[in-house]
């Protein structure tokens, strides 16, 4: 089903955006251009400044500084009952007082638009709740009501939708459900969507491209695969899944690589993915890109891959992998997580084992211990 | 560093207040309304209290600064001020006492009779109060049930409840019974049931529990519903004057007296603006500790 | 003992709210009764003649409807002030809060009698001829108070998200407040006059002190108390009493009745889930 009429969604210009409550500066001189028809996820810990900011775009809130444009059109001064931009509520927000059909039709009856009935009904059938259209939204369950919110916002067929975590009340069957039902409705009907959460899982699953955000300003921003698989921060390296990080120095430069050393121990990381522009490097890896082996089976390791030995202290089993963590020589505990690919064939409490990666998946980042240090306490903090 | 902000639902209120001055002129209206009709009458109930007699003239009075009208008015009248006090305070006692149970009740054991039982508490107050107090000439005549009962069991120093100042505290209690259940059973409803679950399950005994947990906790209610109950029960004198003697007679009674039949202006406006007073000490008291913003 | 300790708080709930009741009782009783002599304080002999001719009785009917017609009077404007004064303390900023609070609590926990007593020093200073204007006057001024606490709860228990999501959906800020805000306020409104008419409605001391010549109903059974209350303003009160009973009791049966197709709405979120499972399964091997 081809989205009616000919709608010439346009880019969502945010430039040096900034609201300040106060001193502080919830939003911290932000400059974005969310492409037109894409599904974006702005991600962030709680009181990062996600929401503020799309509050601002939906004219919620007042920018301290800055502008926002869609397409060349200046919208910063617009009241949000003026603006082409709709929002599906954290909760819902639906009218208790009307029923499903009048809410759907809200917004299509403020902008005095002729013979609703046809686009109402058409919408109830998108989101599968046409036999309920003359319910109260109180004697709806929580994801029908989802579903209302978002068909409520969509009927006006705006040039933006923003969606403030809608999926944080349901459970997770029914949030997995809606994040693929959500994703559908976007390609199909192809409004920009921008959509605000903490979960990095259903950002990543979601989006086409996802800004990580902290205290106000984008750290990294780019497509899922990308900005996990290179991070570019240590905030980001935590945020989106787990890492282990290892502080270190830059002690060589070759064609393709650098050399650091950390703890004692090189590590090579490929230049093209390290991020630090000093001597001062921080070495990092996923848990499962690395492998973990017997200390006896050290020989086995392909050359040119980094390694590290340790003691395991604990197993977990999670049935689809087996987490270990690993004490490293020099007291740091490092996380492992292997697929359970092999049935029986694991290591346990107390064995002696090397782990080993390649450079390939290794990253390197801006060091230095309290970069460390601030990180895990605005992680801390945001949890 | 980043830094920990106001919550977004506290945000949507703030910046829904808008700055325009919108608020006065909603404000204008009611709040002049008040000041005009209550606040400046304290202003001439004042100017009154301190008005001289006209000489030769009774009835009539002239703006004066005769100060000596309240120690006057005092020394003629601090019985029935104390009586007053003394009525309101055991009313309120008793009516505490009643009232827990019910709020207690309501509050944690009621379930879906919640509202019911809301309704119930508050329906009385449909039908004329004076009636209703007019009722309790019947329900304590000296020939009903209840003073035959108590007068069995020699309870009763005048062999009798209808008037006497036992009659009055009683339709005093009544009267004002529900001013002190609904404030107590506000607080009580606040009180988080696993609270007391925990206690239980930290050994304590129900009456430890609630010596310890619940009256600590619901002590806001009982503090309101104590400020709520006493003050128009001091000031009432519809009780007194239906259920009780001469001898019962309290400070609203002889306001009321002062005003209507007497006409001595100055001196009903002395005593109405000491009892004011009085009333003004407790509520600031009040307010110093609970501060102004739930007051409404 | 277990059985009893257990049981004994809802004996004494019960009992207390029988005690709140037995005066209605006698009231209600005694507009039945044939009385002996003047006084219709005790049980003499059943009989219908309060009932049938109400208003037989000079004066009570006159002053039962100086009283309702005071009553809406007062109710109306009250309101209006009342859920002006609302709003702002709950939509809007403005300096002088603690005081505003103040003085609209004020009058809450002024005895009547020192608000009767000032008010008549007022209009006798000002040599205000006292009647049915000034006990309006009266009326309006100590029920403002009660409007205002009853709206602003309500107001404030009202999601502020639902006029942001108006106002995201083109509601302009009148627009928002007509089909959104006032919709939601309404029934505080509407709780907040009706409570504001019986405190007008049932008022004495205020009225007495104002009303110069004026009877209102209180005021009527105030000065029968002396010569004996004919028994048809006991029928008038029973009536009343009844009345406003049924209006809270049918407003109670209306929400618990939503609340009921709440509940039924939540019951079928289970049955969704289990669907929802199904039709995921169903479409995962399309991909």
């Amino acid at each position: 089903m081809a989205n009616e009429g000919t709608h010439n969604v346009e880019d969502l210009h945010l430039q040096n955006l900034t609201k300040k409550f106060g001193e502080v500066a919830a939003v911290d001189d932000l400059t974005l251009t969310i492409p037109a028809g894409s599904f974006f996820a702005l991600l962030g810990a709680s009181g990062c400044g996600k929401t503020t900011t799309l509050r601002m775009v939906a004219g919620l809130e007042e920018p301290t500084s800055g502008s926002i444009h869609i397409g060349q059109n200046d919208i910063t001064n617009l009241r949000a009952f003026q603006r082409p931009v709709n929002t599906v509520f954290q909760s819902y927000a639906l009218f208790p007082h009307l029923d499903i059909f009048e809410n759907v039709a809200f917004g299509l009856r403020r902008r005095k638009v002729k013979n609703i009935d046809a686009a109402v009904n058409s919408m109830l059938e998108l989101v599968e709740l046409a036999p309920m259209a003359r319910r109260k939204p109180t004697q709806l369950s929580g994801g029908q009501q989802q579903r209302v919110a978002v068909a409520r916002a969509l009927i006006n067929q705006p040039d933006v939708l923003l969606l403030d975590e809608p999926l944080g009340a349901l459970d997770l069957k029914l949030r997995r459900q809606m994040q693929i039902e959500l994703k559908r409705i976007q390609t199909e009907v192809g409004t920009t969507f921008v959509h605000v959460t903490h979960d990095q899982e259903e950002a990543m699953a979601m989006a086409d491209t996802v800004a990580v955000m902290n205290a106000g300003r984008i750290e990294q921003m780019g497509h899922p695969a990308d900005i996990y698989e290179l991070p570019k921060t240590v905030f980001v390296a935590n945020f989106l899944g787990q890492a282990n990080l290892f502080a270190g120095v830059r002690t060589g430069t070759s064609s393709d690589s650098i050399e650091v050393v950390a703890n004692g121990i090189n590590f090579r990381v490929l230049s093209a993915r390290n991020s630090a522009p000093s001597d001062e490097v921080i070495v990092g890896i996923r848990p499962e890109k690395m492998t973990i082996l017997d200390l006896h089976d050290k020989e086995t390791i392909p050359s040119g891959h980094n390694m590290l030995e340790g003691r395991v202290i604990d197993v977990s089993y999670a049935g689809v992998s087996t987490q270990y963590l690993v004490e490293t020589t020099w007291g740091q505990n490092v996380t492992v997580f292997e697929q359970n690919v092999l049935v029986g064939d694991r290591s346990s409490v107390g064995d002696p084992v090397v782990l080993h990666w390649s450079p390939d998946h290794t990253f390197g980042l801006a060091g230095g211990e309290t970069v460390l240090a601030d990180t895990a306490q605005i992680l801390a903090v945001g949890a | 560093m980043a830094a920990v902000l106001p919550s977004a639902g506290k945000q949507s209120q703030v910046s829904a207040q808008r700055k325009s001055r919108t608020g006065y002129f909603l404000l204008l209206p009611g709040m002049t309304w008040l000041a005009i009709f209550f606040a400046i009458p304290f202003v001439t109930l004042f100017m009154t209290s301190l008005q001289a007699p006209v000489a030769g003239k009774s009835g009539q009075y002239v703006p004066a600064f005769q100060v000596s009208n309240y120690p006057d008015a005092l020394a003629e009248y601090w019985p029935q001020f104390l009586r007053s006090f003394l009525y309101a305070g055991i009313a309120t006692g008793l009516a505490l006492l009643i009232a827990y149970p019910l709020a207690y009740f309501i509050a944690f054991k009621a379930g879906r009779w919640r509202a019911l039982m809301l309704v119930l508490v508050i329906a009385p107050s449909f039908a004329s109060f004076l009636l209703r107090t007019y009722a309790w000439k019947t329900i304590l005549s000296d020939e009903g049930f209840i003073t035959s009962f108590f007068n069995a069991l020699h309870l009763l120093p005048d062999d009798r409840i209808l008037n006497t100042s036992i009659a009055v505290v009683a339709g005093l209690t009544y009267n004002f019974l529900p001013f002190m259940i609904l404030p107590l059973y506000a607080a009580l409803e606040k009180i988080d049931p696993r609270l007391l679950e925990a206690s239980n399950d930290l050994y304590a005994s129900a009456f430890t529990t609630f010596r310890k947990i619940t009256w600590p906790l619901s002590l806001p209610g009982v503090v309101a519903g104590t400020l709520l109950t006493f003050i128009p029960a001091a000031g009432d004198y519809i009780n007194s004057e239906l259920l009780g003697s001469t001898q019962d007679r309290m400070i609203g009674n002889v306001i009321q007296t002062n005003f209507i039949e007497f006409r001595d202006y100055p001196t009903a406006s002395a005593l109405s603006f000491v009892l004011m007073a009085v009333i003004l000490v407790m509520v600031f008291t009040y307010i110093r500790r609970a501060g102004t913003e739930d007051l409404v | 003992m277990r059985w009893i300790k257990s049981k004994l708080l809802s004996v004494i709930a019960v009992l207390v709210l029988i005690y709140l009741f037995i005066p209605i009782a006698v009231v209600a009783t005694l507009s039945f009764n044939k009385p002996e002599g003047k006084y219709n304080t005790s049980w003499n002999q059943f009989s219908l003649d309060a009932w049938t001719n109400i208003c037989g009785v000079p004066g009570v009917c006159d002053s039962f409807m100086i009283s309702v017609r005071i009553g809406i009077i007062s109710t109306i404007f009250a309101t209006i002030l009342g859920t002006m004064i609302a709003f702002a303390l709950v939509r809007y900023r403005f300096r002088g809060r603690a005081t505003t609070n103040l003085l609209i609590f004020l009058p809450m926990t002024t005895p009547e009698v020192v608000m009767g007593a000032s008010l008549l020093a007022l209009f006798l200073n000002l040599r205000f001829p006292l009647g049915e204007t000034t006990i309006i006057i009266a009326h309006i001024m100590f029920t403002i108070s009660f409007v205002v606490v009853t709206v602003k709860a309500r107001l404030q228990g009202m999601d502020p998200r639902l006029e942001e999501a108006a106002r995201d959906l083109y509601a302009s800020p009148r627009a928002t407040f007509r089909y959104v805000t006032f919709p939601l306020v309404a029934p505080g409104i509407a709780g907040a006059a009706l409570l504001g008419f019986s405190l007008s409605f049932d008022d004495f001391i205020i009225s007495f002190f104002n009303a110069g010549t004026v009877v209102t109903f209180p005021i009527y059974i105030w000065g029968a108390a002396q010569r004996g209350i004919p028994v048809q303003v006991n029928a008038l009160a029973t009536l009343v009493f009844v009345v406003a009973l049924l209006i809270v009791l049918t407003s109670q049966f209306v929400s618990y009745r939503k609340r009921k197709a709440l509940e039924a709405g939540m019951s079928s979120d289970a049955a969704i889930a289990g669907a929802n499972v199904k039709g995921l399964e169903a479409a995962m091997p399309r991909s």
